[in-house]
């Protein structure tokens, strides 16, 4: 059963750039870095199965630290996050990618990073490359493809998992026209079948195409949770901050 | 949370590891023998012609299964120590169990060492020695020598990520390592009150239990096997324990 619940979470990050010893220890001993800046204070909400929830907010907000706690990636300073069943991370398009090594081989390294098991890949490498549209280049080392390329593969990867809850972190503006739709028309199929989607941008647009349900959150406060065209209009129509404020 | 198929996925990050090394060279798996060869050659010729050590009669084979077992330490644990830095956006973007990033580097400098072992191997059954029933020995030093080291990068990988100063920590240990076990001088020849010193070491007890095995055709000493079993699991256990203790805020830190 998929499930997501965060109660009261708060998360901080160290302010200074380098640690000494003993700003180490403290931070070690106390779970808490020293001179701090909060990036989550207090958020709570709880998606359940095929939800297709969408994170809005301006760079800085935290929204990418909110996904980083779903998938495990870091831990909360206070509060409780509570996830159940198989995440699949997307927070960036070809996790482990490596220039020298062929289409075909980054393709089954990514698709093993991503929780795919052995006998998944086998099956699905044949439709990964179909939609990938890469056909022979999929033998050719990686240095040899384009930046459009290279994302078209981690992302044709990346829809082709069984997962749970997948996360997607800004990595949804990618290719031309046409594969964005093919990519959006996938996702929706992959939502279907009772995936929970979490998909974090500060593009209402591209959120508003895929999410029913969106969670606002600016200078980590979480300021509104609501059906999409609701609190994407809400978020629209904020006044505007100044920049570095979000900080 | 971690319900990736973990066997899978190490061995996929080894043969990612193993195939970048030798992807682009041209030479390939050679590089692997010809720097033991040539460093065995120089230090060879150090030691009959400068400084002529009569103990042995085959200082060369002696002095390769020292470089070997020595090479294999040092490359692991410098590459081990680095891991974590050197796929930083796999910590940071990719839920994983961490603990797969170092050990799947040591991992694959242990595909590496086995082309060496092979070499040490060919070179001993060249210089006239028997195979004898005491090389059942070999795989299990050998072993242990791969807990320690396993067990060290676990420890120093963590601490990297907070202090980027460990990684030149390693490196000169390591250039010490060299000279603190027995790879250019036999265990005979150190006096008899430092051999505290390499019974307890793990690096210096595998050389030696491979010189008896290899050399000497007898198995080693029990009492070697023990010290070198023991401080290589509580190595093993202390690293993983550091590690778990260190790794939640790897990714706030890289």
């Amino acid at each position: 059963m998929a499930r997501i619940e965060f109660k009261s979470v708060s998360k901080s990050f160290s302010r200074q750039s380098r640690t000494f010893f003993w700003q180490f220890l403290r931070d070690i001993l106390y779970g808490r870095p020293a001179n701090s800046i909060d990036v989550l204070g207090n958020v709570s909400f709880s998606i359940g199965r095929g939800e297709s929830v969408g994170v809005i907010g301006p760079n800085g907000a935290g929204k990418s630290t909110l996904l980083s706690l779903v998938a495990g990636l870091t831990v909360p300073d206070s509060g409780s996050v509570h996830v159940e069943g198989r995440v699949s991370a997307l927070m960036e398009l070809g996790a482990g990618f490596h220039p020298d090594l062929t289409g075909r081989e980054n393709l089954r390294i990514n698709a093993a990073l991503l929780g795919f098991t052995p006998s998944e890949i086998d099956e699905a490498t044949p439709r990964i490359i179909d939609f990938s549209g890469l056909g022979d280049f999929i033998d050719e080392p990686l240095r040899t493809y384009s930046t459009g390329m290279n994302m078209r593969l981690g992302f044709s990867v990346a829809v082709h998992g069984r997962p749970d809850i997948l996360l997607i972190d800004e990595v949804l503006a990618v290719g031309d026209q046409e594969f964005q739709g093919k990519c959006f028309d996938r996702l929706d199929t992959i939502r279907e079948t009772g995936t929970i989607l979490l998909c974090v941008s500060h593009m209402p647009q591209l959120l508003a195409r895929l999410c029913g349900r969106v969670i606002w959150i600016e200078s980590g406060r979480l300021l509104g949770d609501g059906p999409a065209a609701e609190v994407l209009t809400a978020y629209r129509d904020r006044p505007m901050a100044e920049v570095g404020q979000a900080q | 949370m971690f319900n990736h198929n973990t066997t899978f996925l190490l061995a996929s990050l080894v043969m990612r590891d193993f195939k970048i090394r030798y992807r682009n060279m041209s030479l390939g798996v050679f590089w692997s023998l010809l720097n033991p060869l040539v460093m065995m050659a120089v230090l060879t010729f150090v030691f009959t012609r400068i400084f002529p050590n009569p103990s042995t009669p085959t200082v060369h084979v002696s002095i390769l299964s020292g470089l070997v077992v020595f090479n294999f330490f040092s490359l692991c644990w410098s590459s081990g120590t680095t891991s974590l830095l050197q796929n930083a956006s796999l910590v940071k973007k990719v839920p994983l169990p961490r603990v797969l990033i170092p050990i799947s580097t040591v991992l694959a400098n242990t595909i590496h060492f086995l082309i060496q072992i092979a070499l040490l191997v060919l070179l001993v059954l060249v210089s006239g020695y028997p195979i004898t029933r005491h090389w059942i020995w070999l795989p299990y030093v050998f072993a242990m020598e791969l807990v320690f080291v396993c067990g060290l990068c676990l420890a120093t990988s963590a601490l990297d990520v907070y202090f980027r100063d460990v990684r030149y920590i390693v490196e000169s240990t390591n250039t010490l390592m060299f000279w603190l076990i027995p790879v250019v001088y036999s265990f005979s020849m150190i006096p008899e009150r430092f051999h505290f010193l390499y019974w307890y070491n793990p690096v210096a007890a595998v050389v030696i239990a491979c010189r008896y095995i290899l050399l000497d055709a007898v198995s080693p000493p029990p009492e070697t096997i023990l010290k070198l079993t023991l401080v290589s699991v509580a190595f093993l256990a202390a690293g993983y324990a550091c590690f778990r203790r260190l790794s939640h805020r790897f990714a706030d830190y890289l």
